[in-house]
């Protein structure tokens, strides 16, 4: 356990030191949010009705822009064979890894949010949803990811089949994300999606790391 | 069990009964093909409301059913070789992903053109045609990771993951219409009742549901060989250029 929290500890220092990579995210969130209502025009009531699914597909294109990194440069310098050889499990080198990437670069999203939620004027009960959803369904995002960047780990044109892999993967998540949204935007019961999202990301906990781990042994046969 | 499928494993052994079974699969593919074809579109009666469109049926739903099939075929058989190490397995999953792909796509074609005389929209986003699209992009991404490794023993591997990562989608995709309330009616053939559809249109759909197992069949064989006598191609080069 204690090298386990050393590992998240170690990741996260590492992407906040490099400084770049955090704030490359999040501003790119935040840019493609922006384009939103300069593209569909800044009707209030039509930034309303798509508020929530923008959101979703910002943040799910922020996370996949920042997967390929969960293990590539720790591939690159050698230290991926330290850790999966090292004492820890490779599922638990997965795990690790997969909590310090939802830390470093989807949380800053899920803090930004609703901040850009208001500009799309979405009501104050939508948002708080959205903030839930993001919350319980964003896990996933990383979990599924964290396959799709151990498959492709060492690959050269690895970034593009990694949005191949794993995008129609996510079409799940992002359906019951933007429907919990859109449910209380619309004044109805969102426990039912809200139940629906926490089993996906509960299921992905547990296959996801296994995959993952069959996945980055591959890679370093 | 395990037994036999090592027997089987053999290249060798396979591609022995594989040539055995092809002219068999190959004949009664052209004959279930022909007969399905004729009595799907000549004898069966037109539906009282949707008139002949729907025999459209006859090419559609077989279709879905082969697609949804061959990705479970292709995650059995990626397990038997992850498992066992199987060279035939993997490889047949690799020559399967291709035929499943076309199927998919040709079950969302015929859908969509149905779609249009009966629904009035070629496409709507309910739960059946988004994950049936979301198979398609699986089979997609499987066929690409084959592509993006060197080493074909690697791809194997890596692709026998994604495909069983990948199988969730497929009980989602079988139970869609019922979970949720859908434009895409509910299943009508495969059901705890029963076929719920009359003997006269029942029979041309399975005679064509055959056929199309008879074709994939076929298809699969042409394709595992061409697999195999590829790798023996690249063996046979590779040890010529040792003894240059």
């Amino acid at each position: 356990m204690n090298r386990f929290s050393t590992l998240i500890s170690r990741d996260i220092r590492l992407a906040l030191r490099q400084g770049s990579a955090l704030t490359l995210s999040l501003s790119f969130f935040v840019i493609v949010i922006v384009l939103f209502p300069l593209g569909v025009g800044p009707e209030l009531s039509i930034l309303t009705r798509i508020g929530p699914g923008v959101l979703w597909i910002g943040a799910l294109l922020a996370c996949l822009l920042t997967l390929d990194r969960i293990f590539q440069a720790d591939f690159e310098d050698g230290s991926l064979d330290l850790l999966v050889t090292g004492p820890l499990p490779v599922v638990a080198v997965v795990l690790a890894k997969v909590i310090a990437h939802w830390v470093t670069s989807v949380l800053p999203l899920i803090i930004v949010a609703p901040i850009l939620a208001l500009t799309l004027n979405m009501p104050f009960d939508g948002i708080w949803v959205l903030t839930v959803t993001l919350l319980i369904g964003t896990p996933t995002l990383s979990l599924i990811g964290s396959v799709g960047a151990a498959l492709t780990v060492g690959m050269r044109r690895g970034g593009v089949l990694l949005s191949l892999l794993v995008l129609p993967l996510y079409i799940p998540i992002l359906i019951f994300g933007a429907a919990a949204v859109e449910a209380s935007v619309a004044v109805l019961d969102v426990t039912p999606h809200l139940l629906l999202m926490a089993g996906i990301s509960l299921g992905a906990l547990v296959i996801c790391p296994i995959a993952a781990a069959a996945a980055l042994r591959l890679a370093l046969d | 069990m395990a037994i036999d499928l090592h027997k089987y494993a053999n290249p060798r052994r396979f591609l022995k009964i594989a040539s055995a079974i092809y002219p068999w699969s190959a004949g009664l593919t052209v004959i279930l093909l022909l007969s399905g074809l004729y009595m799907g579109l000549f004898m069966a009666p037109p539906d009282y409301q949707q008139g002949d469109t729907v025999r459209i049926m006859f090419v559609h739903v077989p279709a879905s059913w082969m697609a949804l099939s061959i990705y479970t075929m292709m995650a059995v058989s990626s397990a038997v070789g992850l498992i066992w190490k199987h060279p035939v397995a993997d490889l047949s999953a690799k020559a399967a992903a291709p035929i499943g792909a076309c199927f998919t796509f040709l079950a969302l074609v015929t859908g969509s053109l149905w779609g249009q005389p009966m629904w009035g929209t070629y496409w709507v986003w309910d739960a059946r045609l988004t994950s049936m699209l979301v198979l398609l992009f699986l089979y997609l991404g499987y066929m690409a990771i084959w592509e993006g490794f060197d080493d074909p023993s690697k791809a194997s591997k890596a692709a026998a993951i994604l495909v069983l990562v990948g199988v969730i989608n497929v009980p989602i995709i079988k139970f869609s219409v019922d979970w949720w309330n859908t434009l895409h009616q509910p299943a009508s053939v495969a059901t705890m009742e029963g076929p719920k559809i009359h003997g006269s249109i029942l029979t041309p759909l399975l005679i064509m549901g055959a056929a199309y197992m008879a074709l994939f069949v076929t298809l699969l064989i042409i394709r595992v060989k061409a697999e195999i006598m590829q790798r023996r191609l690249r063996i046979l080069q590779i040890s010529e250029l040792r003894n240059r």
